[in-house]
């Protein structure tokens, strides 16, 4: 017997397309519509059977992992809970309780991804809106050091580029599109303009920008490999467009000024809301990375890279986050929620974490179960059971399962933790 | 030859399609065991389309095949995964954030 | 089971005033002796001391998405004020921007038991749900903002008022919200294109309507719902030296329908000869007292740190370019804006002196009690748990004398303030701090002891200390249970989360549908909160 979801939520990036539709036949997922390709690989496939977890790749019956996992939190004097991004509120805030009563250190994945957008939005601040005011409003987009078109593949059409909405009838002919990247991307394909920057001139470019528009004269001809004159070009558009946008990412955050690029970026877009109204987006990967900032902020302040081991919140970004806990052997023990650092972190990180005992609740198989001592194998919320996601501009949306819950939920697994470690 | 180039490595649609087949796939590790040149480079360098090459850097190396891309002269870009990561170091300078875009590498040809 | 004997008790709501009275609970509610097995039960003896209902708080911004990012956004708010973890409660840092659990925990220390999130944007709604389940012990309610909503303005504009009455309903049904929030009507929509609103008759900008047709609309709707609450109001030109004039207009734009004008300081101000505003109070206070179907709440301000967020756009905006502080923003489709920006108010600063003064002048020159609340527009004004600070400058006229001798001296030019020589009594206290705010909430079983009542009781110590006395209660019971002892958490439980949602008609659904297609970026579908995703929640009946 056949059934039609609609209005399913994909949680593969952080645009969390609420329009999917899903066919189900005999508890299989059968057919996908209006998914993107990024997204198509979470549903189709998806086998929800109940599989036992592991202790050292050995398969256990439930109890006896969790009381393992518990001794291994209990027994670490610096446990590290990690990850977090690609999983439910309600498991995150779990994760947080786990981490509060352990005094273990807990960082999400933004601090190798959005960690540095973070520190440029305490430092200065961020003017910014939800997707519709761009379907709406935007008659001008930048594109700054991200790439859309690999990595969220139907922004454009769905909430940016090609969206028709209330003063955008006419959709991508309201407007104007600028792609600023190093390289040129597929993204830049489908720009107005494409401005090629050299390596790590992002900074030079927009400080330049913001001299441009305070009226300041810039007497070189040009600034990271692009012309003056087009710098002031777009400097003229953005003073005088109805509503501009830009969305940023891992070419601002990753390169090597980090949060310095990003809080340029945010300082020119405060300067020019005294000229036309102008807001910034950062482009959030993981499905619900924007839920474990805003899950870790409401109980702890600060949105990653805190410890607990005085007993109460401490925020560090170098110190508690997790690449800088394991390159210098600070972390004895770590809990893998939903990511694969093994997999994205750089190589001398990932060695650690297979050099200490290791717990992953995970839907699937990744590089850092293969490693991993306990492995709970856990639903996958979206598809099997239900619970929160924050889109990247913090909207939160309900998911929609299809299929009954076949395995326990992270958030029952980190539940049972925390009582098996209330009993050590 | 012994030349530096600087590395990005970033999303790309096919690491993405891999990772679901899961990371231990084909698909995954032949997308992201790759390095792009722009062809310039290559022609200028002699490398043909799916050379094997050693990047460098003082304390890893890698060894991957090369293939075009929309670059500019004198950059490379591998897509984001565990042989680009070989590469980067764990170095944040106080933020968090290793530096995954950027990097100068040694390319030498094997 | 729970005996309460001897204490002296001040319940406004069933006038009483200082009268030694025993209060016994049961399952949570104020109950008749007979329904109490004496045997059994255990026993407070109030011999002495001061018992009154749990605190209610009207107008508080404490969860949801713009708090958050005033928490993400201010680091340094958190460091040096950290609550360590207890076999009993969860760890917390914050001072203008605690976190959820640390928030709870000192408000209820504090003695108060309900506090009112004060504006969330439906379409955020959930976030400020899932922050509140995490918020412990107190009883909750969300004021939705609607003031610039553009399904509402096209209905106005449009003359289809019926269709805007249930869109409403729908509305507070789907975000699980308690009441109508007006935020400078037309103001915020207006400052999508850079501007504002700054009269009653401006126009909104491609609506064609103005900040006059939204109040009235919206108060009219909410008659017609029957809300417990009335349409809770910041008004428009906030901070503005004209903002007692239109905020006056206002109050006469109503013609007799009832309302709430939200910390009402912020809107006190009048010209002077001079850069700087003047306080406008006892203009204000007069318009109060003549118009007993309006009741506020003062938004004192406390010198010290504070952190404005409001859903008032512009407003923020300005305050950034004036101050130069970090800003946030965010436009938020079809339904409203905000922004969030760090303040430090201060005695040697001459406006924050004629605000600081300004609200206190409120507070003396409204006569009714029954009129008037205490808030700090927390954290607009100053942290909540600086109310006990404020309770003592209104009980005490020499600490309020001695305090305005250290503001600077322009905010002490031509003050009215020295001259109020009233002192609030414990009564009124009462009044102003719990059994007001529960009236004009339409809370039927909070802020009083009568028989029904749920038992969310405060026993304070009768100190001469008036701060003192009430930042530190020896007694807080929440539901017949006690939570704190001498100012600090001895039973950590779940509040409730209180919500209308009054019936419409389900015609109006296609037309919310089409609305979402043409505008929204999420599925009409996908939109609304079903009962059961709260945990705690409890419907209030409109009547």
């Amino acid at each position: 017997m056949k059934t039609i979801v609609e209005n399913v939520t994909c949680t593969f990036c952080g645009c969390l397309c609420d329009d999917i539709i899903v066919e189900v036949e005999d508890s299989r997922i059968v057919r996908v519509r209006r998914v993107c390709a990024n997204g198509r690989g979470i549903f189709v496939d998806y086998d929800p059977t109940p599989r036992r977890p592991t202790i050292a790749g050995r398969e256990v019956d439930w109890h006896e992992a969790i009381v393992e996992a518990a001794m291994i939190l209990d027994r670490a004097d610096s446990p590290l809970i990690y990850g977090l991004s690609s999983t439910a509120v309600e498991a995150q805030r779990k994760a947080v309780e786990l981490a509060d009563r352990l005094g273990a250190v807990i960082d999400t994945t933004s601090s190798v991804c959005h960690g540095p957008t973070g520190l440029a939005m305490q430092a200065v601040g961020e003017p910014s809106c939800t997707l519709g005011e761009v379907r709406n409003r935007a008659d001008l987009l930048l594109f700054w050091g991200c790439n859309p078109a690999a990595s969220h593949l139907r922004h454009f059409r769905r909430y940016s580029i090609m969206s028709k909405g209330t003063l955008t009838p006419k959709g991508r002919r309201d407007r104007t599109v600028f792609v600023i990247d190093v390289r040129p991307t597929a993204s830049a394909k489908v720009a107005d303009h494409f401005l090629q920057l050299k390596p790590d001139s992002d900074f030079e470019v927009l400080t330049s920008l913001r001299a441009i528009i305070k009226g300041e004269k810039i007497e070189v001809e040009k600034v990271g490999g692009v012309p003056t004159a087009t710098l002031r070009d777009l400097a003229e558009r953005m003073k005088n467009c109805r509503y501009g946008v830009v969305f940023m990412g891992m070419g601002l955050t990753m390169s090597r000024a980090r949060d310095h690029n990003v809080r340029e970026l945010f300082n020119l877009v405060c300067e020019l809301n005294q000229f036309a109204r102008f807001s910034v987006m950062p482009m959030r990967g993981h499905g619900n990375v924007a839920g474990a900032d805003q899950v870790l902020t409401w109980q702890s302040g600060y949105p990653f890279a805190v410890s607990f081991a005085r007993g109460y919140p401490q925020y560090g970004p170098g110190e508690f986050s997790a690449v800088d806990m394991l390159a210098r052997r600070e972390a004895d023990a770590a809990l893998i929620l939903a990511s694969d650092p093994v997999a994205h972190f750089p190589g001398a990180a990932s060695e650690q974490l297979k050099q200490i005992p290791t717990i992953i609740l995970d839907p699937m198989t990744n590089l850092t179960t293969q490693g991993a001592q306990v492995v709970f194998p856990t639903a996958c919320y979206g598809v099997d059971a239900t619970g929160t996601s924050y889109r990247m501009d913090n909207v939160a949306i309900r998911l929609r399962p299809v299929l009954p819950t076949g395995r326990p939920t992270d958030e029952d697994v980190l539940n049972q933790v925390i009582e098996a470690v209330k009993q050590c | 030859m012994s030349e530096d180039f600087i590395l990005i490595t970033g999303r790309t649609r096919e690491q993405a399609g891999g990772l679901h087949k899961g990371k231990d796939s084909e698909a995954y590790r032949e997308a992201t065991a790759l390095v792009e040149m722009c062809s310039e480079d290559m022609a200028r360098l002699a490398i043909e389309d799916g050379q094997i090459v050693r990047l460098r850097t003082a304390s890893n190396q890698v060894e991957v095949p090369v293939r075009t891309g929309a670059l500019p002269s004198g950059m490379l870009f591998i897509p984001m995964g565990p042989v680009a990561n070989l590469l980067i170091d764990t170095e944040t300078e106080g933020t968090g954030m290793p530096s995954f875009k950027g990097l100068t590498v040694k390319m030498e040809l094997t | 089971m729970l005996g309460i004997l001897n204490g002296n008790v001040y319940d406004p709501m069933n006038k009483i005033n200082a009268q030694e009275q025993d209060i016994w609970i049961r399952q949570g509610r104020i109950v008749s002796p007979e329904a109490v097995d004496l045997e059994r039960a255990k026993i407070i003896d109030a011999t002495g001391l001061v018992v009154m209902p749990g605190g209610v708080d009207i107008h508080s911004h404490i969860v949801g998405a713009k708090v958050n990012a005033g928490r993400k956004f201010r680091p340094e708010d958190h460091r040096h004020n950290v609550r360590e973890r207890t076999d009993l409660t969860r760890s917390g840092s914050g001072y203008t921007v605690p976190t959820t659990y640390l928030l709870g925990y000192r408000y209820a220390e504090m003695g108060y038991t309900t506090v009112m999130e004060a504006a969330t944007a439906p379409l955020v709604a959930r976030h400020t749900h899932e922050e509140l389940e995490d918020t412990p012990i107190l009883d909750k309610g969300v004021f939705i903002t609607m003031g610039n909503n553009h399904f509402i303005m096209k209905c106005i504009r449009d003359g289809k008022l019926e269709q805007a009455r249930d869109y409403v309903a729908w509305l507070l049904g789907a975000s699980k919200g308690y009441a109508i929030k007006i935020v400078n009507p037309g103001g915020v929509e207006n400052w999508k294109w850079g501007r504002n609103v700054t009269e009653l008759d401006d126009e909104v900008i491609g609506f064609g309507i103005n900040p006059r047709e939204i109040v009235t609309t919206l108060a009219w709707i909410n008659e017609e719902l029957n809300l417990p609450h009335v349409p809770h109001v910041h008004g428009i030109n906030l901070g503005r030296s004209f903002s007692a004039r239109t905020t006056m207009e206002t109050i006469a734009g109503l013609e007799g329908r009832a309302a709430h004008f939200c910390h009402l300081q912020f809107f006190s101000y009048g010209k002077q000869k001079g850069k700087l505003h003047r306080s406008a109070a006892a203009e204000l206070a007069r318009a109060v007292n003549e118009n007993s179907n309006v009741t506020v709440d003062v938004g004192q301000i406390i010198f010290g740190e504070a952190t404005t967020m409001t859903s008032d756009g512009p407003l923020q905006h300005r305050l950034h370019r004036e101050t130069g502080n970090k800003w946030l923003n965010e436009d938020i489709e079809n339904e409203t804006g905000g922004g969030i920006v760090p303040v430090l108010f201060k005695r040697n600063n001459p406006i924050n002196s004629v605000m600081w003064r300004t609200g206190l002048e409120l507070f003396l020159l409204i006569d009714d009690p029954w009129q008037v609340f205490l808030t700090t527009d927390h954290p607009n004004g100053g942290p909540f748990f600086c109310y006990p600070h404020v309770i003592k400058l209104l009980m005490d006229r020499d600490f309020r004398a001695q305090a305005f001798e250290r503001i600077h001296r322009r905010g002490r030019k031509n003050a009215l303030l020295p001259e109020l020589a009233r002192e609030y009594s414990l009564y009124e206290i009462a009044i102003i701090t719990r059994a007001g705010p529960a009236r004009a909430l339409g809370l039927k079983n909070k802020g009083h002891l009568g028989l029904g009542a749920d038992a969310d009781i405060t026993i304070y110590a009768n100190l001469e200390d008036k701060e003192e006395m009430f930042a530190r209660p020896k007694f807080v019971i929440k539901d017949g249970v006690v939570v704190a002892r001498d100012g600090r958490i001895v039973c950590e439980r779940p509040g409730r989360t209180l919500y209308v949602a009054p019936p419409y008609d389900p015609k109006i659904e296609e037309e919310i549908r089409a609305h979402f297609q043409e505008s929204y970026t999420i599925s009409f579908n996908n939109y609304a909160i079903s009962p059961d995703h709260l945990a705690f929640g409890e419907m209030v009946p409109c009547e």
